[in-house]
């Protein structure tokens, strides 16, 4: 573990992804101390222009609210929406996969079909359509996102278990009369998961990326800020004041990057290369 | 010719079952939601008494079990009738026709710039592993994956309509312009240069690394190795031989990237109000049309079938090796 994160820091993308992160992190934890409060609130005039008033820095926007304030705490959105839903994803992967590898046959066939239909309809539509059913809550947007984003895991954790099962230390636990239960639990999906992990990187980055464009379509949850309902606010005085619209995108950019770099410095960290060059 | 059709009714057929969890979860799912058709239909016109909505209901078919409607639904699909839009009120095959080939425009003109563009830069940078160029377009693709398609256009139409002037704002094309044949197309083709580079220059990073990725490792083949110790001019091994055997698996990769760029769509549309499938399925949403929604999910997994399946097909003309003998999963 520690010589993976010495070779991290050695590789510039971990590091600056790295720093991306915990700058964003740190945004995401100082938000409710910095800006106590509602964000949706409105606290000044409408269309405060940035750098003008001290009390507010970043300036309002067409209704008043505090940018600065927005920005923190849609950082705070953004970070767990995508953690969450890669938690999601991946459990729900993880789960499907290992029984589909350890039943085998028609479970096997079954659930493989079914992966095969999530995959073939287009993530975004499927957010879109759970999200309508069900109404924006951040809990059910992370459902939405997620169930565009389990079936990569599942197919990989699948073919991992697919191998696993045939080593000797299953054969072993099985000869011993280990509970199967017990078996997936301890032995197989422990060594399974570790390759899955690598796909976390994407997950995050896409789960992101989802919850900004619902934000923006006016479908993401309507009590909390998001840098996308930012962007979407910001439209309607493009013209005039851009800033609204361009500022809040660039911290998706940010975060996005700072995953993606991360990941990349991850995957080429435990593949135990140094930094490419 | 021959092994082109076996492979494609194969994949046709292994298809069918998938489609068909397809269209029964999203029937079931839109069928969670509360209130239905007819609830929405009334809502539109602002109430009605209790016989208006039996009579209704009993139309639409909604006043039977859930099984039914589901066997009543899929046999309708079958006769290729996909339903009744509320919101538009109008057949959801007929709106979805006129909505596609907008759609398609756009997706076809996307992957063909991400496309070119993309693997052309991937040869650029996979010419020399590890240099200056090479690590600079890995980083620069890196952060244009990271951009959302939405706020790209946004910026786009902030410097090049807003403040250049050079291509319209949004729409598909100069409205009552009374413009036909050529000049017609030469105006939807200069509305459409816009959210094209919005959706186009995301996936270009996609294919970059990708190229980029296969010409590391052509590098290290042997054949690669021989060439150079034949004395062959960089150049050419570059194209003829490195290149070349990296350019194969970005074909796979069109199919994959479909469904993302059918879903990026909807936003893409949304910005530049372009009337396409995208936006339709935005409009169904907030319409909170139910039948309409479901069949564009149906239709997109059509799409995205037949994409792949084309896809595979070209990778079997490209490719010798893929054989129709034995089964592939």
């Amino acid at each position: 573990m520690n010589r993976v994160a010495g070779r991290l820091m050695r590789s510039p993308e971990g590091v600056a992804g790295f720093c991306l992160l915990v700058l964003l992190a740190a945004m995401a934890l100082a938000a409710p101390l910095l800006f106590p409060g509602d964000p949706l609130v409105i606290v000044g005039r409408p269309l405060t222009a940035p750098f003008t008033d001290p009390a507010l820095p970043l300036g309002t926007d067409r209704l008043g609210r505090d940018v600065a304030a927005g920005l923190m705490h849609g950082a705070r959105t953004s970070l767990l929406v995508g953690l969450a839903t890669a938690l999601v994803a991946l459990a729900a992967g993880a789960l499907v996969g290992t029984v589909a590898g350890l039943a085998g046959g028609l479970v096997d066939e079954a659930l493989m079909r079914v992966v095969d239909a999530f995959q073939i309809v287009p993530g975004f539509l499927l957010a879109l359509a759970f999200v309508s059913v069900t109404g924006a809550s951040l809990p059910v947007i992370i459902l939405a996102i997620a169930l565009g984003a389990w079936t990569g895991p599942a197919r990989l954790v699948r073919a991992e278990v697919l191998s696993i099962r045939e080593r000797d230390y299953v054969a072993s636990a099985r000869v011993i009369g280990m509970h199967p239960a017990e078996i997936a639990l301890r032995e197989v999906l422990p060594n399974a998961l570790p390759p899955v992990l690598a796909l976390t990187a994407v997950i995050v980055a896409t789960a992101v990326l989802v919850e900004a464009a619902l934000s923006f379509l006016g479908l993401g949850d309507p009590n909390v800020v998001t840098w996308g309902s930012m962007i979407a606010e910001g439209r309607n005085v493009l013209r005039t004041a851009p800033h609204l619209s361009i500022v809040p995108g660039l911290g998706l950019v940010a975060t996005v990057l700072g995953v993606y770099l991360l990941g990349e410095g991850l995957a080429d960290a435990m593949a135990g290369r140094e930094a490419r060059g | 010719m021959h092994r082109a059709l076996t492979l494609t009714r194969r994949r046709i057929v292994s298809s069918i079952p998938v489609l068909l969890i397809v269209i029964i979860g999203t029937f079931l799912l839109l069928e969670a939601a509360p209130g239905d058709a007819v609830d929405a239909y009334l809502l539109s016109l602002g109430g009605g008494d209790a016989g208006l909505v039996a009579e209704l209901r009993q139309s639409y078919g909604l006043d039977q079990s859930l099984v039914k409607r589901l066997i009543l639904y899929v046999g309708a699909l079958l006769r290729f009738d996909l339903g009744w839009s509320v919101a538009f009120d109008r057949p959801v095959l007929d709106l979805i026709a006129e909505r596609l080939p907008n759609t398609l425009w756009l997706m076809g003109a996307a992957t063909a710039l991400a496309f070119s563009l993309g693997s052309l830069l991937g040869i650029v940078a996979g010419a020399r592993p590890g240099s200056l160029t090479d690590r600079a377009l890995s980083i620069g693709s890196l952060a244009l994956y990271a951009v959302p398609s939405f706020w790209l256009g946004l910026v786009l139409v902030l410097v090049f309509a807003v403040a250049l002037r050079w291509f319209p704002t949004a729409g598909i094309e100069t409205i009552a312009s009374g413009k036909t044949g050529l000049a017609r197309v030469a105006d939807i083709a200069w509305h459409l240069v816009l959210p094209v580079s919005a959706l186009g220059f995301i996936y270009l990073a996609l294919f970059l690394r990708m190229m980029r990725t296969g010409m590391a490792e052509a590098w290290r083949q042997d054949f690669v190795l021989f060439a150079r110790a034949r004395g062959l001019a960089r150049r050419r091994i570059v194209l003829r031989h490195v290149a070349r055997n990296a350019l194969l698996p970005l074909v796979t990769m069109l199919g994959l990237q479909a469904a993302a760029m059918l879903g990026g769509s909807v936003v893409v549309e949304s910005v530049f109000a372009i009337p396409g499938f995208g936006r339709l399925a935005h409009e169904a949403v907030s319409g909170r049309d139910a039948p309409l929604l479901t069949g564009i999910i149906i239709v997109s997994a059509v799409l995205v079938i037949v994409v792949n399946l084309l896809v595979d097909i070209a990778y079997a003309a490209l490719d010798p090796r893929v054989g129709s003998g034995e089964a592939s999963s």
